[in-house]
């Protein structure tokens, strides 16, 4: 569905990431965007399968650094494939990244929150009495 | 070869469903029939089955939610007869025929009555508001639409082949799960509403798409009107809600398909945790309902107080709080399952926090109501009705928000009334006004006033008879969903509730007469202008119905209300603004891909639900092939001349310079 196929009137300013209309100087450097974030992907990979096998490191820091490692990978696809950046282009994305984030946050956070409570006075009583040991 | 489906599943030992199925669907066949041998079936083809027009999609959502509610009511009067009978008696619906109509009552209503009639609204009226010739995706529209009646579909199909489920609108396990339900009711209710969702949630996508990006040249997001700023906020609330549903349906698919254990009691699954996630979708899922219809009031009080909005930037402000807040209070509907006082307290005041953006909403409308010269057509009474009603049921919202008062109240007709009390004090009020508002752009003649004010009345003294008595049987400790019972003190109230729905009933059939009559009668009623309500926003600016293209011209806009500063401009001066420089115009072709890919998602259900596997990879593979041959297809669209684009709007301009003229010869 292009813009003209509707009639209808796009925002300059509101184009979708990636919908630009680009010469071939930009094609070139739209490539190499993805090569860099290609080559950033593959390694944060390839260290999680390193970090998670190896013995080099103090062993109780590998779940938090492959969590560390995780959050990365997210930033790298946002930045070098959904092409979020700070920009004031890319307003309606940020948002539309924020709401999505507050989201997933409020709804994991609230359910473990709600679930422990509920586990924990669920409990049957013969573990409660256990506990008290 | 047909899976679990056989002879056994047609109900021929309870008379009731299945005489109502025949006769429902003698009377759809009847109707196609008739079509055919009228010769409008390649008319129906062409201009509302593969139509990729908003207008007409939009109307099609509606005609599925009127159709419906007709169902919905149908069950609503079942129950209700059922409860007025059944004092020391078994009455006349059996407990498993009982069971499976307050289910399918609450489903039908809320994901195939209220939802449908919203998004119909917002089909409508969205892209014209904006000043704009359609949605994002018009094709996806269409899909959307297509999908949703599938699931309509489904449900209804349930009546005559197998039975649908017996655990309430929301099929909490471990009752949905196989061990408690084998039968195909819960795969019924599962199945449509995966469908459906699907459909849903490519709406949300359509206009959130639609509102942030396609707009008319100068329309800023403060000069949009506020319905379109409340259809954002429902599509928002529908991209993050409702994948939400999606995976929880899909969990307890898997747990009933597969024999996972993701809600079962035993090996290691929680039933709390579908509680949990269900109403993190439902909660959401009612400002969803309620947020367009919020927008419709909006626009009807202050077209009929003609004023502008008071306070428009607050009710921004007060519907984007809202998108928020409808995240964070879900627990409320399950207080009482043992999360304990400090996860009670905070969405208990979670839940009265989130009632002040909607109170801001309420004193907005009273103060643009407030020195206006108001004037009572049906869409203004709905909004006044509505006021008054949506207050009741906002209190009682809050009341029930405290977490010892819902002790006492979980589960109670008190429940039941206080959703009731919002749900058709607010959205169905709402998607009536929208209704009687936005008939006349979308068909071209309006709907006869005394027969909508006559139905405004029934509807308002009816839903007033029949729910109040259920807030004083929950004080009673009336639990919901009994089939019959014996406390001598309930019985008077239920009697008066079942003569509400007596009074709903004709409200209901005035409102098909106004339909009827008005149709009949659309010559002495037609709408030449386009503008029959003194309009403000731009829907009003073209003709009733709109032209395919909707506008001749794009409109540049310039203020606030776009149209009425036009207008008064129109009326300084005595004459319409310029005619604009006509050029062609492209628009989508209309394409059978959602009808087509429905059709398969149909099958795909109905094999899904009788396990007939090959027919499931049968008619997916159909689906998947429609989609290709969509993607292949390089004739999207078609030109109308602008010779064609002047013809037509120069009709409209002569009608609205006749009114000018008959206006400046009335100064």
């Amino acid at each position: 569905m292009s813009d003209t196929e509707t009639g209808l009137h796009l925002h300059d300013s509101d184009l979708a990431p990636g919908d630009e209309r680009a010469d071939g100087r930009e094609i070139a450097e739209g490539i190499r965007g993805y090569l860099v974030g290609l080559g950033l992907a593959t390694l944060i990979t390839v260290v999680a399968f390193i970090v998670s096998g190896t013995s080099l490191v103090w062993q109780p820091s590998i779940p938090i650094a492959l969590v560390v490692l995780a959050i990365a990978q997210m930033g790298i696809h946002l930045v070098f494939f959904l092409h979020i950046t700070t920009g004031a282009e890319s307003l309606n994305n940020m948002l539309a990244l924020m709401f999505g984030l507050l989201i997933v946050v409020l709804l994991i956070v609230g359910s473990l929150w709600i679930m422990t409570h509920l586990n924990h006075n669920m409990m049957p009583i013969e573990r409660i009495i256990q506990m008290q040991h | 070869m047909l899976g679990k489906l056989s002879w056994a599943a047609i109900p021929l030992d309870q008379p009731i469903p299945l005489l109502a199925g025949c006769l429902a669907f003698g009377i759809v066949g009847g109707i196609a029939v008739y079509v055919v041998l009228k010769g409008w079936a390649p008319y129906l083809w062409r201009e509302w089955i593969t139509s990729v027009d908003h207008k007409h999609i939009g109307v099609m959502y509606v005609f599925l939610a009127m159709v419906m509610l007709l169902r919905g009511f149908t069950d609503a009067i079942m129950m209700r007869s059922q409860q007025a009978l059944a004092f020391q008696a078994p009455g006349y619906l059996p407990p498993e025929h009982y069971d499976q109509i307050f289910s399918a009552h609450g489903t039908l209503m809320i994901l195939f009555v209220a939802m449908p009639f919203m998004i119909g609204l917002i089909n409508i009226v969205v892209p014209l508001q904006l000043g704009v010739r359609d949605v994002a995706f018009p094709t996806l529209n269409s899909v959307s639409f297509w999908l949703t009646a599938t699931g309509a579909l489904l449900i209804n199909l349930s009546l005559v082949i197998g039975e649908f489920a017996h655990t309430g609108w929301l099929p909490y396990p471990p009752l949905s799960e196989f061990a408690y339900s084998p039968g195909v009711g819960v795969d019924y209710y599962l199945w449509s509403l995966q469908i459906s969702g699907v459909g849903t949630l490519l709406t949300g996508v359509n206009f959130v798409t639609t509102i942030l990006k396609i707009r008319a040249p100068g329309m800023t997001y403060m000069r949009m009107p506020i319905f379109c700023w409340t259809a954002l906020g429902s599509s928002l609330l529908i991209v993050a809600a409702f994948p939400i549903l999606t995976a929880t349906l899909a969990m307890l698919l898997l747990d009933r398909y597969f024999g996972f254990h993701f809600f079962t009691n035993e090996a290691g699954g929680n039933p709390m945790m579908f509680m949990n996630l269900i109403w993190a979708w439902g909660h959401p899922e009612v400002y969803i309902l309620i947020l367009p219809a919020f927008g419709v009031f909006s626009e009807v009080v202050s077209t009929f107080s003609g004023k502008p909005l008071f306070g428009y930037r607050s009710m921004v402000a007060a519907t984007m709080a809202i998108c928020i807040l409808a995240f964070m209070v879900w627990l409320h509907h399950f207080f009482t399952m043992g999360a304990g006082a400090d996860v009670n307290a905070f969405f208990g005041v979670a839940t009265m926090i989130i009632a002040v953006p909607t109170g801001v909403k309420v004193f907005n409308w009273l103060f643009t109501m407030y020195g206006g010269r108001i004037t009572y057509p049906p869409p203004m009474m709905w909004a006044i009705g509505f006021i008054v009603t949506f207050v009741i049921g906002g209190m009682t919202g809050v009341l029930l928000a405290v977490p010892p008062a819902d002790f006492v109240l979980h589960n109670s007709l008190f429940l039941v009334a206080h959703f009731h009390n919002v749900v058709i004090g607010g959205v169905l009020f709402g998607a009536f006004a929208g209704y009687t508002f936005w008939f006349p752009k979308a068909f071209g003649f309006r709907l006869r006033e005394d027969l909508g004010i006559a139905a405004f009345w029934c509807w308002f003294v009816g839903f007033y008879l029949a729910f109040m008595p259920l807030y004083v049987l929950g004080f009673m400790g009336m639990t919901r969903r009994m089939q019959h019972y014996d406390v001598p003190a309930w019985h008077p109230w239920l009697l008066v509730a079942a003569a509400g729905v007596v009074v709903i009933l004709a409200g209901i059939g005035l409102q098909i007469a106004q339909l009827v009559v008005s149709v009949r009668h659309r010559e002495q009623l037609r709408d030449t202008t386009g503008d029959p309500w003194n309009g403000r926003s731009l829907e009003w600016s073209t003709s009733s119905p709109p032209p395919a293209f909707n506008f001749a011209a794009l409109p540049r806009i310039e203020e606030d209300d776009a149209y009425w500063q036009t207008k008064q401009r129109a009326l300084r001066q005595h004459v319409l603004a310029d005619e604009p420089a006509y050029t062609d115009i492209e628009l989508p072709r209309n394409s059978a891909t959602g009808f087509v890919s429905a059709f398969f998602a149909s099958f795909l259900g109905f094999a899904l639900i009788w396990h007939i596997w090959w027919l499931a990879a049968l008619s997916f593979l159909g689906a998947f092939v429609t989609f290709v041959a969509f993607a292949w297809r390089d004739r999207t669209e078609y030109r109308v001349s602008a010779e064609e684009v002047a013809r037509i709007d120069r009709e409209n301009r002569r009608a609205r310079r006749a009114a000018l003229a008959h206006l400046g010869a009335a100064e």
